[in-house]
């Protein structure tokens, strides 16, 4: 295979997995916000704090990672999107930064506000909706080019169906994937009113997230006609990640075995995110930089592939301990170790 | 907004956030070693007071993990969001270490998790304890990388430029760049002390206020010894430091010497102020001391600034700058080994006010060194990004809004800040040594 194709690969995977940890973050605490709302807090935030507490670091690494792979692989990209990004990202940067470091502050340093509850919570779902921007830019047609410089067309951007479609699409599934996690981890722990509340969210989340899902395809025939095209060449794709969508729900809405179900959520926001990423070669941001085009040089693909790899051993390892530790040890889930 | 001030604008804001990062990324690297240290002497000697010691300073330090995550990440992003044209160019070349470093960050926040979840968990206080080497090395290893990376823009080598573009790029070339050793032992040792001396104050602040408990007193002179070794160290390594710049960046030497003319014998210029460009008044010269500092010889030629072109020349500002950095390492060593010795021979002095007072300044005054050596290394590169290959004016961002994210930046760091060090206080102040130590033994009964 070749190089530039790792590359993507690679950071496709953990763009991915940033998604998913993000999602369960974000969602978490948006719903412990909501249950102080409406009063049901003492119902799930002991579920919520045990989970995120050992775990919210390595959710921003996640980010991390993606970025600083992105510019090393795609040098060109630090170009094109550092220059139109100044804005949204440096918002996404503040909110980032305000919801990571009063987590800590709330958490450890015994913060007890609600104040600080409702802000963790609502600021992270203007997160993923600022972060998706990136999503909507690298459709093209929102930026202008002139003689030295380029920029965003805030207008165009703020006007079009497409970036809205984006942006609820990622709030639903924040909260959908959330809500399916959840609901397993309160299964786990015995946690049996946790556990009733949560499924209700998941199905409820459900559905906003495939309706927006479909409507963005269906959008992009308007706006990016070669994408939409690539799109359907990859129906099979879509159908599977829609068909895991509907055993999810089932599972769900059966009260199933909800460690599959979270299974198969995964599954389909896998295949749907593949099939979106490999719909949208060979650009990096349409249709000024391709993946060719924008690929740093042989040596130091090589060199970041080699550290990658040796990176990767040492991190696998440390990931499965923490989940072994805190995910999978029915002692830590049931609340019986106090931190 | 013109290409000028888009460009004065960005170099404001990465100043800005750099230097607030640099405060609890500091810290990050050099405490877990502390608390490595702290935790190994509580089993080793079987004594409790270590073990609350490392306790108290894992929770401090969350608090300050936190926010050094979040403005690294912030600094991350931004090299991209102000520095397009820079990225696109360097990238190419310094992207290995710049990746390696996510890779450190992620071992140390894993096992620091762990570490933080699991202090009653296991039988064996030496596993828990093993738990805080990953933690180490991955802080270390990621200032590591990170400081080969501003080394290469120190000496940007392993690859050849043709028409503005950069080809037969040989990545550990760039890593190991011949900046990268002084840079990289300089920052660990600084990191390593300054956290000694913060932790240092604290313990002596507490002795102040009228805590004359033992666990103050073994934590000073634990921290003290640290921050003795590793003051040393720093100036050593210093000295280093100016033999690499006379070899490869001489212009960044003679600008924060105040060297004008080349010439052989050269003294060094302490203190001083700069009049009308080139009047040195008030200042001091140690005859042959800059030829020694350069060379290791007493008549070596020490090369000025006049063999540079004017617009090639940092400002000289540094100077001042450097004469911080420096006095503040010297009163630190001191300072130290006087407390060691001190202790050695069973003096009464180390417990006066006078010299408590003295240590808990010497906290504050080590990060105000920390700050000035990074201004003085980062200014003295001036008006280069990548010495030598591109400007920094050639490099910003072409973006309008740079002025409006300065402000929006400024205001999240006035709230990390204040909050941080309200959140620390307080949890200090609720929950003394003393209460924590009693609160303990009920637990065990």
């Amino acid at each position: 295979m070749a190089y530039e194709l790792i590359g993507i690969s690679v950071l496709w995977v953990f763009l991915f997995g940033y998604i998913i940890v993000a999602s369960i973050d974000f969602g978490a605490g948006f719903f412990n916000a909501y249950s102080v709302l409406t009063n049901k807090h003492h119902i799930i935030s002991n579920i919520i704090q045990r989970y995120l507490s050992p775990v919210w670091e390595v959710t921003n690494v996640f980010l991390v990672f993606f970025f600083v792979g992105i510019v090393g692989f795609f040098p060109s990209t630090a170009y094109y999107y550092g220059t139109v990004l100044l804005v949204p990202a440096s918002l996404s940067l503040v909110l980032l930064a305000i919801r990571g470091s009063y987590y800590a502050f709330s958490t450890y340093g015994q913060l007890k506000s609600k104040m600080w509850i409702y802000l963790y919570g609502f600021s992270g779902l203007l997160i993923p909706a600022s972060l998706s921007i990136v999503l909507t830019i690298s459709e093209g047609g929102f930026i202008k080019e002139s003689a030295n410089s380029i920029s965003l067309n805030y207008a165009e951007l703020f006007t079009s169906p497409l970036t809205w479609s984006i942006v609820v699409l990622s709030l639903a599934s924040v909260l959908y994937i959330s809500a399916v996690f959840l609901t397993w981890y309160a299964n786990k722990a015995k946690d049996d009113e946790a556990t009733a509340l949560l499924r209700k969210y998941a199905l409820i989340w459900s559905v906003p997230t495939m309706v927006t899902a479909s409507g963005i395809i269906v959008e992009l025939r308007s706006h990016n006609f070669e994408h939409f095209q690539n799109m359907l060449n990859l129906w099979w794709l879509f159908l599977i990640s829609g068909m895991l969508f509907l055993a999810t729900v089932r599972l769900l809405w059966q009260k199933g075995n909800y460690g599959v179900a979270f299974i198969l959520l995964i599954g389909q926001f896998l295949v749907a995110f593949f099939g979106y990423g490999i719909s949208h070669y060979p650009y990096l941001l349409y249709p000024f930089l391709t993946i060719e085009q924008g690929f740093t040089s042989e040596g130091m693909a090589v060199a970041l592939i080699i550290a990658f790899l040796a990176g990767l051993c040492l991190l696998l390892p440390s990931l499965f301990l923490l989940l072994r530790l805190f995910l999978f040890n029915k002692n830590y889930v049931e609340g019986k170790y106090k931190g | 907004m013109d290409n000028e001030q888009a460009v004065f604008f960005s170099r404001l804001l990465t100043e800005l956030t750099l230097s607030f990062h640099i405060i609890y990324a500091t810290i990050g690297v050099g405490i877990p070693l502390l608390i490595f240290i702290a935790q190994w002497m509580g089993i080793k000697k079987q004594d409790e007071h270590y073990i609350l010691l490392a306790r108290r300073w894992t929770r401090g330090f969350i608090i300050t993990v936190a926010v050094g995550v979040v403005t690294g990440t912030a600094i991350g992003l931004q090299l991209n969001l102000l520095w397009p044209t820079f990225m696109e160019l360097a990238g190419n070349v310094i992207a290995l270490p710049l990746f390696m470093e996510t890779f450190a960050f992620f071992f140390e926040a894993i096992f620091l998790g762990i570490y933080l979840y699991t202090w009653d968990r296991f039988e064996d206080q030496r596993k828990h304890m093993l738990l805080l080497i990953p933690v180490a090395i991955g802080a270390s290893f990621s200032a590591v990388f990170i400081t080969m990376v501003n080394a290469f823009m120190n000496a940007p080598q392993g690859f050849e430029f043709s028409n503005g573009d950069l080809i037969n790029v040989q990545p550990i070339i760039a890593m190991f760049n011949p900046a990268m050793p002084t840079k990289v032992a300089h920052v660990l040792a600084t990191a390593y002390m300054t956290s000694a001396f913060i932790l240092a104050a604290i313990g002596a602040y507490r002795l102040l206020k009228g805590s004359n408990h033992d666990y103050h007193k073994k934590a000073l002179l634990l921290t003290m010894k640290v921050g003795l070794v590793f003051s040393i160290a720093a100036a050593i390594i210093g000295d280093f430091s100016g033999k690499y710049l006379a070899e490869y960046q001489p212009e960044k030497l003679a600008a924060l010497e105040w060297h004008f003319e080349t010439e052989e014998a050269a003294s060094l210029t302490l203190f001083g102020i700069l009049e009308n460009g080139e009047e040195v008044k008030y200042a001091l010269k140690i005859p042959y001391a800059l030829s020694i500092l350069a060379h290791g010889d007493p008549n070596a030629e020490v090369i000025g600034l006049d063999q540079f072109p004017e617009d090639e020349i940092p400002p000289l500002y540094i100077h001042y700058l450097f004469i911080t950095m420096v006095l503040i390492g010297m009163f630190a060593a001191l300072l130290s080994s006087f407390y060691v010795l001190g202790n050695w021979l069973r003096r009464k002095f180390i417990f006066k006010r006078f010299f408590l007072w003295l240590i808990v300044v010497s906290g504050p005054l080590s990060m105000l060194a920390i700050e000035a050596g990074w201004w003085l290394a980062e200014v003295g590169r001036q008006p280069w990004v990548l010495r030598g290959l591109l400007k920094t004016k050639d490099a910003a961002t072409t973006s309008g809004q740079v002025d409006l994210m300065l402000y929006l930046f400024i205001l999240l760091y006035l709230v990390l800040g204040f909050a941080s060090a309200f959140v620390l206080i307080r949890m200090f102040k609720h929950n003394p040594v003393e209460q924590e130590l009693l609160d303990r033994q009920k637990e065990r009964r």
